[in-house]
């Protein structure tokens, strides 16, 4: 595979994990992550002061498929859902065929009454790798510039 | 001062709650003097954020900008943050280290203990501006409150007739927080999570050991707490502090099925963690005391969740907006494995907490749904009316007919002559 089909192909990756979310299709979201993978929403603030503390914290992918468990069975949240905005995907390298990559995001929730509000803007700072010709995100890092969490934190970012 | 109370309280038990307290502004104003400002000690944070010399944090009392700051003697110090001059926010930073605090407007600047060394220009340019000859910088102090630590925990009052801060926190919350702060601490990090409602609603939502199993379906349906274990909610003797606690794996099946029956959802049997591994409860008090929500009046709540600990500040942001500062910490001597395992089981609590973030959506929709609302109440007589006292099961709300006795004593708010009917 070329760099171009590479650059292509995570471009997609990034494209269908926004728009799995925003369909609330969660379950086939996590289609998207290897079984070790990472995934982790952090505070920007906690970030800048090295303290070690998540917002969210997922450590494989269990994890995460009980975060949706969670969701879908046992949670309340406010009714919504959820828009994101991909900004520009920047790939910064590949070692051992994990490609680094970065890409901004914004997020949008639309209540019942139809009006959306900004919910948070961060930085995806992610690890992908190719598993059988598909590729798949090993970790997924979201650093949230809006550590204000409104409401709360309950549908992936 | 105003001519009359705004609002009554239609019962002497405190069972019911005017719905005008949640939203009336005026009461709101009131509150930040007659309640922050006025006999209580509120919490700042922890010894642990500032533990150098030159160390500094800034909080909330309430609404009112606190910096707190530690001086060279290693005291601490805290002053309304803000300058004397024009009154600029002085220091902006979450934290930080500093030798004095200047203010960057016009770099007036203070000594660690809050006394103004110096103002640029003082004899003007050129024989002409600067300070008048009666400007004694000596005299100019930033506005101090008087603070007291416990464990290490930083309490503040503006008021000068506060009882002694162990008297204030009473012999229940002081067994509670020395379990809790029983060795030195690590700062883990913050949360913050902005809910769009009243301060007294959560409030009353941590005095409320009913909906904990109720509400948070996580928690009942995977065991951490249900209303059928071991359990129950401890107050002071005044009843203006609650500690609810319970111990895991107490509860047995007959009893927890019979109870939730007809709730449906909340309690689900045959559903399984794929990680059971952020349960986990290394047993690390000297007790099976598993959970432990201690709220001290007016605003803060301390946490054990399991091996999850942290403090919650509640930060008013107006009458229908609050923050709530999450600060996370475990012990000094703790190994790689158990900070790991404490982050770990943060995702049960905090804004995207698994157990607990109902807790915005049920004070906002409240909020909302009681607006404008000046004759009706709110009824509070799970676990009984009457007497204000500790409670030996977890299926009552009395702890919040405890916090409204005591706030309508501070708010000077007569209370009904007779119990609610």
């Amino acid at each position: 595979m070329t760099d171009t089909e590479a650059r292509a192909a995570i471009l997609d990756l990034m494209a269908d994990y926004c728009h799995f979310i925003d369909d609330n299709r969660l379950e086939e979201w996590l289609d998207f992550f290897t079984e070790d993978c990472v995934y982790k929403i952090l505070s920007r603030e906690n970030e800048d002061s090295k303290l070690p503390m998540e917002l969210m914290s997922c450590l494989n992918k269990n994890m995460l498929r009980d975060r949706v468990l969670s969701l879908r069975q046992a949670n309340i949240y406010n009714i919504h859902t959820d828009k994101h905005v991909l900004g520009a995907v920047r790939v910064l390298g590949a070692e051992n065929g994990v490609y680094r990559v970065r890409s901004n995001y914004a997020a949008y929730q639309t209540n019942q009454d139809g009006l959306t509000e900004l919910f948070g803007v961060g930085t995806y700072h992610d690890r992908i790798t190719f598993v059988g010709g598909k590729l798949f995100f090993k970790e997924k890092i979201v650093i949230a510039d809006t550590f204000g969490i409104a409401r709360m934190l309950s549908t992936p970012l | 001062m105003r001519n009359e109370p705004p609002i009554t309280w239609p019962a002497s038990d405190f069972s019911r709650v005017p719905y005008a307290a949640y939203s009336d502004p005026t009461i709101y104003e009131d509150e930040q003097a007659r309640v922050f400002r006025g006999p209580t000690w509120n919490y700042l944070g922890l010894e642990a954020e500032l533990p150098g010399p030159g160390d500094f944090i800034t909080t909330v009392l309430g609404d009112t900008p606190i910096l707190v700051s530690r001086d060279e003697k290693g005291t601490l110090n805290a002053f309304v943050n803000r300058c004397m001059h024009r009154g600029m926010l002085l220091k902006r930073e979450r934290c930080g280290n500093a030798k004095n605090h200047t203010c960057i407007y016009h770099q007036w600047s203070y000594d660690l203990k809050g006394g103004l060394i110096g103002v640029p220009f003082p004899k003007g340019a050129g024989g002409h501006g600067g300070l008048p000859a009666d400007f004694d910088r000596k005299t100019i102090r930033l506005h101090a409150l008087t603070i007291e630590s416990y464990r290490g925990v930083i309490f503040g009052t503006f008021s000068d007739s506060a009882e002694p801060l162990v008297d204030y926190l009473g012999a229940e919350v002081r067994h509670e927080l020395d379990r809790l702060f029983h060795k030195p601490l690590k700062v883990l990090g913050y949360q913050r999570q902005r809910i769009f409602g009243n301060w007294k609603l959560y409030n009353d939502n941590v005095r409320d050991p009913n909906h904990g199993g109720l509400l948070h379906m996580f928690h009942a349906t995977f065991g951490l707490y249900r209303l059928s274990q071991t359990g129950g909610a401890k107050l002071d003797a005044r009843g203006r502090h609650n500690i609810t606690w319970n111990s895991l794996g107490t509860d047995d099946a007959k009893i927890t099925d019979k109870g939730y029956e007809g709730t449906k959802k909340v309690l689900q049997r045959g559903f399984q963690l794929a990680d059971m591994s952020m349960l986990r409860y290394e047993r690390e008090f000297p007790d099976d005391v598993s959970l432990v929500i201690l709220s001290v009046f007016p605003n803060v709540v301390f946490q054990q969740i399991a091996n999850s600990l942290c403090t919650r500040q509640i930060r008013c942001k107006g009458i229908g907006e609050m923050e709530l500062y999450w600060t996370y910490f475990g012990y000094d001597d703790d190994s790689e494995t158990m900070t790991a395992h404490r982050c770990k089981q943060a995702n049960l609590v905090g804004p995207g907490g698994l157990i607990s973030m109902e807790d915005g959506e049920a004070v906002e929709q409240v909020h909302r749904t009681v607006l404008h609302e000046r004759d009706k109440h709110a009824r509070v007589e799970i676990g009984g009316k009457g007497a204000i006292h500790t409670q030996e099961s977890l299926v009552t709300e009395v702890p919040i007919r405890g916090f409204y006795r005591y706030y309508c004593e501070l708010m000077g708010f007569p209370a009904g002559q007779a119990a609610a009917e």
